[in-house]
């Protein structure tokens, strides 16, 4: 007997009282199962998700006409202060890892859980205590921080605001981001079934296990920098503070140090599921499954090299901005070779134009431009006259959102029947990534434009001549977050009165499709033997395994 | 898990202070840059047989051995070193 | 499904994984303020070694054999533990948490000298003598208070295994918490045997 394979068979869903949970919301907060653990992650995220999306809409119609009428500078800067701290350390470097990290990978490698499975539990309590602390932030001792996520001292010194606890919940987050990296690595390495080598492993856990590393090993840095500002403003240390013989581009170095690896967390494991998404929707092998693979560990550690290129116009040696410059423009080759690798898998393979492949077809795109906008930052001579501009802020979105953004867009419309057992509505789904995808487009296209133009970032008002600029991006915006809301309330229509979900919507050939949809409580009674690659479509259909008996199994 | 003798702890134990005894003696012999160097290659010593004979690391998974001391070494490196290539040139190169 | 009893012999080999992992974490911590003191010590060469002479090497050198003593204390421990005498494990375990008070102690007079003599942050005596005493201070007290923050972590930790042992919640078959913790105290030795050439011994 192979344990819960089948729809209808046993396993009991995950979401159900009756395995030996405690019933009810307790039976929730206090499990260990990585699927509920992963569920828990994915209402937190999108509520703070939601948060910095509004706050993110109050700055775009602040920033509709020119003039200071709606709110004031100081207030601007707190918004975009709070809107980038949720963002980053909330959102798009946790959402992969907790979210489809926990829910997905121990299936996906064929394991009942994560390692550490209260650990587990323990990083989300973690999570809730450092967005508690950003949140008390905002509203106590001086009110939000208006120094722009980044902390920059000597600013972030002088100012009145709550840098303290904003810092010190930067640096819970960071904990939790550590513990999370540290079970997903030691999963990866000890708990894989029977005959999953290495290169066996779907690349959406590629791509999970080399952010893992990343969590780990460049958390720590933003963690003591976090501290070391803190003590500055409690003890006057002197390290950042010019006044006492501190160097202030020392704080840039140790700030970017993480922060740059950061953004490969983000995006890593996104780039990963999209490497899953694509021979399922062309259904065929993956191009250069080596190559792929390889790459994401590459961009893990060129990418740890790269931190200067944000202070390339802050007072950082000539010499530093040479080698930084070239070692970034290095990080770009294992990127453009996953890219080339995505496209040349839909070649002579069969595609399906589903949500969830629209998502991660857009994400090549989007993922493209920004990754292409990066070079021109990448360059010293174009940065001196682009950074701090709109420029930047449309790289990055375009990259972090359009990139991890959909990428999480994707995985939650592939993953979706697994999570809930329902079915999202197809039509809808299509129209609201349509809608999204378009005022995406209108909106950080813009952007870029207006950067080019000269229009400086983390400006509460502006010059007449970016007024009628300012007011398409406005609007792209207004349209992009329309998209937004319908795409959500998709999936929460889906959920709670869509049709019952097929095991394995989609044929995937992942060990998560031979579950039950949704996936049960206890993954396998037996540990699944794997004989084939996660993307051979060939034999009895999707998550074809054998059991330990080496019956196949559909 | 290979277990040590008492005699191996104790050994490595009187290395460490004899290292240390080392060091402080080459602090006050005054070599100058080189002082530096040696100072840190004791320290590096020293290390290294707490790494081995303390924390066992010959034994450990090959994850541990393999590929966590060496990033985390080569990590160090790079961040102190990528730093200086900024702090060495400033005013000019 | 996957063999983990718990202490047994693969939730140990995970446990240790898990633990190592986590150490990384605590020296790449400890090596931000390291690069931190690489710089500045570049920069301020005289002044680092004019203050330096401010620390007594007597208690630094008595601080690190304390240390190295206290590694050789868990690591017997562990071993004690092992073979099997829960007995033995205990003493040398109690052995350790004295070892580390010790180092406290010398690490709180050391702190109070300095402090009488206004060598401290925010001190009008220190920063009268420039930047590069400033920051090698600065250095000082937040690199060695980081460490004893990780020394009185250790400690606590190791109480609370006296206390589990006592129990029987570790013992020669469940040896993995005392393992991990031990691993924990050797690394904050490890920290130390760089922290005190680089503030006692500068030439």
């Amino acid at each position: 007997m192979s344990g819960a394979s089948r729809s209808g068979d046993l396993g009991v869903p995950y979401f159900s009282a009756a395995a030996g949970a405690r019933p009810g919301i307790l039976g929730w907060l206090g499990s260990t199962n990585h699927k509920r653990i992963g569920v828990m992650y994915s209402f937190a995220i999108g509520f703070f998700f939601a948060a910095a999306v509004a706050l993110g809409v109050l700055m775009r119609v602040a920033l509709m006409t020119p003039g200071q009428k709606f709110i004031s500078a100081q207030t601007y800067n707190a918004f975009f202060t709070v809107h980038g701290i949720i963002m980053i350390f909330l959102v798009v470097i946790p959402a992969i890892p907790t979210i489809f990290g926990n829910f997905a990978m121990p299936m996906l490698i064929g394991a009942n859980d994560m390692a550490f499975p209260r650990l587990n539990l323990f990083s989300f309590y973690v999570f809730l205590a450092g967005a508690a602390l950003a949140f008390i932030a905002i509203f106590s001792n001086g009110g939000a921080p208006d120094t722009g996520w980044t902390f920059y001292v000597p600013f972030s010194l002088k100012t009145s605001v709550n840098v303290p606890m904003a810092t010190f919940a930067v640096f819970v987050l960071g904990m939790s981001s550590i513990l999370t990296g540290i079970n997903i690595v030691t999963t990866v390495h000890q708990l894989r079934a029977p005959g999953m080598t290495f290169f066996k492993m779907p690349l959406s856990v590629w791509g999970l296990y080399s952010t893992a590393w990343v969590q780990i090993l460049a958390t720590p840095i933003v963690g003591i920098t976090m501290i070391l500002v803190l003590l500055e403003r409690l003890f006057g240390i002197g390290i950042f503070d010019p006044t006492k013989g501190g160097d202030p581009l020392l704080y840039q170095h140790l700030f970017w140090i993480y922060s740059h690896p950061a953004v490969y967390i983000m995006i890593l494991p996104a780039m990963g599921i999209i490497s899953d998404l694509f021979p399922v929707f062309s259904r065929k092998n993956i191009f250069g499954y080596k190559m792929i693979a390889f790459s994401s560990l590459a961009i893990a550690s060129v990418g740890s090299l790269v931190w200067g290129h944000h202070m390339y116009v802050s007072g950082q040696s000539d010499t530093a901005d040479v080698i930084f410059s070239l070692l970034t423009f290095l990080v770009a080759v294992p990127s453009a070779i996953k890219v080339v690798n995505w496209i040349a898998t839909m070649y002579k393979g069969s595609i399906r134009i589903e949500p969830p492949f629209l998502f991660a077809l857009s994400f090549v795109f989007l993922f493209t431009v920004g990754g292409l906008t990066g070079l021109f930052l990448g360059a010293l001579s174009a940065d001196v006259q682009l950074h701090d501009t709109y420029f930047v802020v449309g790289h990055f979105h375009y990259i972090i959102f359009g990139g991890t953004g959909f990428g999480i867009l994707a995985a939650l419309h592939y993953w979706f029947p697994k999570m809930t057992g329902r079915m999202y509505r197809r039509n809808p789904a299509v129209v609201g990534w349509l809608i999204a995808f378009v005022g995406f487009n209108l909106f950080y296209s813009t952007i870029l434009i207006l950067g080019w133009m000269g229009m400086p970032r983390r400006y509460s008002d502006y010059l007449p001549r970016f007024a009628s600029l300012q007011l398409f991006a406005s609007v792209g915006s207004y349209i992009m977050v329309a998209g937004l809301a319908v795409i959500f309330l998709n999936l929460w229509r889906g959920w709670r009165r869509g049709d019952k979900a097929p095991d394995n919507p989609w044929g995937g050939a992942t060990l998560e499709w031979s579950l039950p949809s949704p996936a049960p409580y206890e993954n396998w009674e037996a540990a699944p033997l794997v004989t084939k690659g996660p993307y051979d479509f060939s034999g009895s259909g999707a998550g074809a395994t054998k059991d330990e008996a080496g019956e196949a199994r559909e | 898990m290979g277990e040590q003798s008492l005699r191996g702890y104790l050994a490595v134990w009187a290395s460490l202070l004899g290292l240390t005894a080392m060091t402080v003696t080459m602090a006050s012999l005054d070599l100058g840059t080189v002082a530096i160097v040696v100072v840190l290659a004791i320290a590096a010593t020293k290390t290294t047989l707490v790494l081995l004979y303390f924390m066992h690391l010959r034994q450990e998974k090959r994850v541990v051995i393999k590929i966590l001391i060496p990033l985390v070494i080569a990590l160090l490196a790079v961040f102190i070193g990528l730093t200086y290539t900024d702090v060495l040139y400033r005013g000019g190169g | 499904m996957s063999g983990e009893e718990k202490g047994g012999r693969v939730d140990a080999d995970r446990g240790r994984i898990g633990m190592w992992l986590f150490l990384s974490t605590e020296a790449l911590l400890f090596g931000g303020l390291f690069l931190l003191y690489a710089v500045y010590r570049w920069r301020y060469s005289a002044p680092f070694h004019e203050a330096s002479l401010e620390l007594s090497r007597a208690f630094g050198t008595l601080n690190t054999a304390i240390l190295i003593t206290s590694s050789l204390a868990v690591a017997l421990s562990v071993r004690e533990l092992r073979e099997g005498r829960l007995a033995g494990a205990k003493r040398f375990l109690a052995a350790t948490i004295a070892l580390g008070a010790c180092f406290l102690a010398v690490k709180a007079i050391e702190w109070g000298v300095k402090f009488e003599h206004g060598l401290y942050p925010g001190a009008k005596v220190l920063s009268s003598r420039g930047p590069g005493q400033t920051l090698y201070f600065g250095l000082y007290f937040t690199m060695t208070g980081l460490h004893a923050v990780h020394v009185i972590v250790g400690m606590s930790v190791f109480g609370w295994i006296l206390a589990l042992m006592a129990r029987g919640g570790v013992d020669a078959d469940r040896p993995i918490k005392l393992e991990n913790a031990g691993l924990f105290w050797h690394l904050v030795d490890i920290v130390w045997i760089f922290l005190f050439p680089l503030f006692y011994l500068i030439t």
